[in-house]
């Protein structure tokens, strides 16, 4: 159900000024962590949550920070990961834009766990609002002296360095986002080493996402067990779902965990536009396989979605009409991974481009007869034998379509023509 | 001498936030970006030497990423969302609609260089689609109305 606690004041038109944000409770969370709470006690508080990760792989937070060993002599680093780019995502910018001294203050209580006296504001280079209004915040901290020396007298020192992208969907990835903090083509890297022991300049780094560190401040203030109270048993608190595609009211919708995704489209998103037949979902982000309407009662956590078959990734859910061609669909997801490929592993770099030129040739009526075991053979062989993400990324949409829409694929190489066709007009 | 004085000095001020030198390429690309509009290799040079790296790694940087075009565009860079969700709700037609409108094709400029129309990747506007980026700025839910008004406005304002 709704419930907001990120979303809490996101209507506030001057929310994003620090004078409205502190009125409204901002930086409470950050001196009571400085003056009254231990750094082992902060991790745990975090653990008890049961916050996960929201960019995308749901990782428990306290347990990535605990990885950081904070007796190294090494300096720490905290990374904020801004670079929102998962097609269907459009949650971590309206934070940034509406609400960024929570997101900012998240930065602060995360790098005060792992102990970091220099934190860093990734953020999407295309987002320019966003960027502008983290700067401002920035700023504004310092001036209030949230943020630099001796930070309300506690002795505790913290710089933030705004860092803006340069247009790559690959720095979203926590080490390509790490290469390109360095200054280096954004390339991801193998693991192990994880970012933990040698992140940025090879020193122990946690790069955390910007819908995770806006909780952080709430849960200082209200405990871990509040935010545990909330959502399902394994997926703790709520989560922004970015609902767009083929409904009524798209939009950033604040629901609890474990909220079933017929609720979310057609109570609050408003059910499918112009009333057509729903086709399917992709529940999680362009890189998760679709559900099909039979699955519409899927509740919205971690486990159901993966029981489900596909993943709740960025939570970025995409709804399509009975208009929709597979084949299209499938076409401009492969374009998207063949343009954002990285270009460092081999089966990627060569197998997105592959995938997308089959996809094409069958979209327009040049598909072949083996085409389709091509396409399958391809996939598989992206799967898995790449560093990062993006690779099994590019395999899902093409896997999962032909699993669900085989028949359509099989019409366009036969008929060469969609068997629906997509004409989707501006209004 | 191609970068004034002050966009360099700015790039010297951010490069002294970094604990390494070579993470304020990106930040100078873009400084660079800013005041010229396009970034060529005299440019890179330039922040080269501001920076004290190389020349190639300032080169490497810039050529990986979206944002720093070797050429300059129209004073209105035009670039629609072609993704998914804004797919779903017929941005393939708003390039169609504003291509033919402007009488231009793909990437190219238009001869009063006014115009650049591209297609460009998801661009996080998915609640708000069809959308598209101009320049710095996003146009969001966007209706033919919407961009015969925004065409007239430039025009007019040249």
């Amino acid at each position: 159900m709704q419930k907001h606690v990120l979303f809490e004041n996101i209507n506030d038109p001057k929310l994003h000024n620090i004078d409205r944000a502190i009125e409204l409770g901002a930086y409470k969370a950050w001196e009571k962590v400085l003056k009254s709470i231990k750094r082992e006690e902060l991790v745990q508080m975090v653990k008890d949550s049961g916050l996960r990760g929201r960019g995308g792989a749901g990782f428990p937070t306290g347990l990535k920070w605990s990885f950081v060993p904070v007796a190294s002599p090494k300096p720490k680093y905290l990374c904020c990961n801004a670079d929102e780019s998962e097609p269907g995502t459009c949650k971590d910018r309206v934070l940034m834009e509406c609400d960024p001294h929570s997101v900012i203050e998240g930065v602060m209580i995360a790098a005060f766990a792992i102990d970091c006296h220099t934190s860093f504001f990734y953020v999407r280079g295309e987002y320019d609002l966003s960027m502008r209004r983290i700067e401002k915040a920035i700023d504004e901290a310092y001036k209030k002296g949230y943020l630099g020396k001796n930070i309300l007298g506690t002795g505790y020192d913290l710089e933030m360095i705004l860092h803006r992208g340069g247009g790559a969907y690959i720095c979203g990835e926590e080490t390509a986002l790490l290469s390109s903090l360095e200054g280096e083509k954004g390339l991801s890297r193998i693991k192990p080493p994880f970012p933990a022991v040698s992140g940025l300049y090879a020193c122990p780094t946690v790069v955390n996402n910007v819908e995770t560190l806006a909780n952080l401040p709430r849960i200082v203030i209200n405990g871990g067990q509040w935010y545990a109270s909330m959502g399902t048993e394994k997926s703790k608190g709520t989560r922004i779902f970015s609902v767009s595609g083929h409904v009524k009211k798209p939009g950033n919708y604040e629901l609890e965990l474990g909220t079933p995704l017929r609720t979310l489209i057609y109570d609050y998103a408003g059910g499918i536009l112009d009333d057509k037949k729903l086709k399917c979902v992709i529940p999680g982000g362009s890189s998760v396989p679709v559900l099909m309407p039979d699955q519409l009662d899927t509740p919205l956590d971690f486990e159901s979605v993966q029981a489900a078959g596909s993943m709740l990734g960025s939570g970025a859910v995409i709804v399509m009409n009975e208009d929709t061609c597979m084949v299209w669909v499938a076409e401009i997801l492969a374009h998207f991974y063949m343009h954002e490929s990285c270009g460092k592993c081999t089966p990627c770099r060569q197998g997105t481009g592959w995938l997308y030129e089959i996809i094409h040739r069958i979209e327009h009526g040049q598909g072949r007869a083996q085409d389709l075991d091509t396409l399958l053979d391809l996939a598989k062989n992206i799967e898995g034998n790449t560093i990062c993400a993006l690779g099994d990324a590019a395999a899902t949409p093409v896997i999962s379509t032909i699993k669900q829409f085989r028949n359509e694929y099989e019409y366009h190489i036969e008929h060469k023509k969609c068997l629906v066709k997509s004409d989707f007009r501006l209004r | 001498m191609i970068l004034s004085n002050d966009t360099k000095s700015k790039i010297g001020e951010y490069a002294k936030k970094y604990p390494k030198v070579k993470s304020a390429i990106l930040p100078a690309l873009h400084y660079a970006y800013e005041e010229q509009g396009y970034l060529d290799d005299s440019m890179y040079e330039e922040i080269a030497q501001v920076l004290g790296v190389k020349f190639i790694e300032v080169a490497e940087a810039a050529s990986f990423y979206t944002m720093f075009p070797k050429q300059k565009r129209g004073k209105y860079y035009i670039q629609v969302c072609r993704n998914i969700s804004c797919a779903l709700l017929g941005s393939h037609h708003l390039t169609q609609y504003l291509l033919q409108k402007l009488g231009t094709k793909l990437g190219e400029t238009t001869k009063d260089h006014l115009f650049t129309v591209v297609e460009v990747e998801c661009l996080g506007s998915c609640c708000s689609a069809p959308m598209m980026q101009v320049n710095d700025k996003y146009y969001e839910n966007l209706t033919l109305a919407k961009v015969d008004q925004l065409i007239d406005e430039w025009r007019a304002a040249k």
